[in-house]
């Protein structure tokens, strides 16, 4: 086995052209597990923690790009302007954990529980992949296309995600049998798009990928709509409508049964985490006074 | 490959396989046994050491990644014969019984009083949940952080 030590992106790129079978390695959460057990042993280890290119992240024109080897500590400590994203960076692992893993390893392991992704799914992130001819943006439910799968190619790495930026409250929760150290059960970002008036709710670990509960979307905005909220805060929703909701988003789930849950158990997971984060999303804009 | 690494404010170097974690470098080459191998893998934190300050798990850094870096392990709290206060107040609450998860636990809570040196409850159990601990049930060495917060600052 071989370490490539890159300085630059660029440097990077180009062993990468020259040895695809390289393995990235970032922060090392998911691929030193792998190595110690033995699980893989890839001809060569492409080390892409300090490249300062994957290191960055910026606010522009109504867009955030982070980069891919931003670690969850800094997106909890810097990028306090998305909440949904730094509460789900908040629950990975433990801070020893937090200080290495980063967005680009949970892009690039694409597990359907991988924290970070039901938040960019709700974003309608873009997932920037770079080569050495260049880069190309795709939408994040077209580069995770599948359990553990991507469509990342051998010469690629991934640069980063970007999103436009949404006015409106949000929240990431997540279903685990601990506060801390735990794989989702269940996992759902909600988010109230206060301009175009739509919501948003991605969950995880309830699919084969992250899925989008876009008939639930629809019937919340409707009935926001409907009762007046969207111009004024403090217009009470519906309890019938909250519950329709919340079963519209149970219904979006397509869990299996495995060790950590039952698809049953995992269905009314769903639901539950929809209620509360849209009665946390009410208060919020009830709070802020967002119109 | 031979990796160059600066521990405890000394450079050392080592012959290692390229798979190897800063942990077995540490543990197998360097004969510096203070940090524990427990899980290898980030689940128990009996590893925890500092990476260019940095609280990480060892078993998941990859050694040639702390390559030039800058390392600091359980034994550089008390290089002489006198023990760090959060080493003292372990002794003092209790907090050790067979001291597998002493050495990683005592670096968490180092490391969560440089940055916060009056933590509250909850704070100390979000810090150390990384650490896991099969004798104590936890208690004592939430005292023993406790102790140690008001002796560094009183
Ligand atoms: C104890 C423990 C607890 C954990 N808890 C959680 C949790 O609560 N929630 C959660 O979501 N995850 C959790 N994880 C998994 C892991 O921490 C995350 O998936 C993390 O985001 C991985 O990031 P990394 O930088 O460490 O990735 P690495 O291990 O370095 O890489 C992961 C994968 O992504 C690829 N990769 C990384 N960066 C790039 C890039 N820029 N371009 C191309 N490919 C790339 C690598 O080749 C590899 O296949 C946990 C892991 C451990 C060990
Ligand atoms: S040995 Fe590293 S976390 Fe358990
Ligand atoms: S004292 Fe035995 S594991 Fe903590």
């Amino acid at each position: 086995m071989d370490v490539l030590l890159p300085r630059t992106l660029e440097e990077a790129l180009e062993m990468k052209a020259a040895a695809p079978a390289a393995l990235p390695i970032a922060g090392g959460t998911d691929v030193m597990v792998e190595l110690n057990f033995d699980r893989r042993r890839p001809s060569a280890l492409l080390d892409i923690s300090r490249l300062p290119e994957l290191g960055m992240w910026r606010k522009q024109d109504g867009t955030c790009f982070l980069g891919a080897g931003v670690t969850y500590s800094r997106i909890v400590n810097h990028l306090t302007m998305f909440p949904a994203l730094v509460q789900a960076s908040r629950t990975v692992g433990s801070p020893q954990i937090r200080n290495r893993g980063t967005v680009g390893g949970n892009l690039g392991t694409a597990s359907p529980a991988g924290d970070a992704l039901p938040v960019l799914a709700a974003y309608d992130a873009e997932v920037v992949l770079v080569n050495a001819g260049g880069r190309r943006t795709l939408p994040w439910h077209q580069f995770m296309v599948g359990p553990k799968k991507t469509v990342i190619g051998p010469d690629e790495l991934i640069l980063g995600a970007q999103w436009k930026i949404v006015r409106g409250p949000g929240s990431f929760s997540k279903v685990g049998t601990r506060n801390a150290m735990v794989i989702a059960v269940a996992s759902l970002c909600l988010l109230l798009d206060e301009e175009n008036r739509t919501v948003r709710v991605a969950l995880g670990s309830v699919g084969p990928t992250i899925l989008r509960a876009v008939d639930a979307e629809q019937f919340l905005a409707r009935a926001l709509q409907e009762a007046g909220a969207w111009d004024d805060a403090r217009t009470p929703v519906p309890p019938a409508a909250v519950e329709e909701f919340a079963g519209r988003v149970g219904q979006a789930a397509r869990p299996i049964d495995d060790v950590r849950g039952s698809a049953a158990y995992r269905r009314h997971a769903c639901a539950v985490l929809a209620r509360r984060a849209l009665s946390w999303a009410l208060n919020d804009r009830k709070l802020t006074g967002t119109r | 490959m031979l990796v160059r690494v600066k521990v405890n404010g000394e450079s050392r170097e080592a012959d290692v396989w390229p798979g190897t974690s800063l942990l077995s470098m540490l543990r197998d080459h360097l004969g510096l046994v203070g940090s524990k191998n427990a899980c290898e893998q980030g689940e128990c934190g009996s590893c925890s050491l500092w990476l260019d300050g940095e609280l990480v798990c060892a078993c998941l850094v990859l050694a040639a990644q702390a390559g030039g870096r800058d390392v600091r392990t359980v034994e550089s709290l008390a290089p002489g014969d006198r023990l760090h206060p959060v080493q003292d107040a372990f002794v003092e609450a209790g907090a050790v019984q067979c001291g597998f998860c002493t050495p990683g636990l005592i670096v968490a809570a180092a490391d969560l009083l440089q940055r916060d040196p009056t933590p509250g409850d909850e704070t100390i159990r979000e810090a150390l949940a990384g650490n896991l601990c099969r004798c104590t049930g936890y208690q004592k060495i939430i005292d023993a952080v406790k102790i140690a917060a008001q002796r560094m600052h009183p």
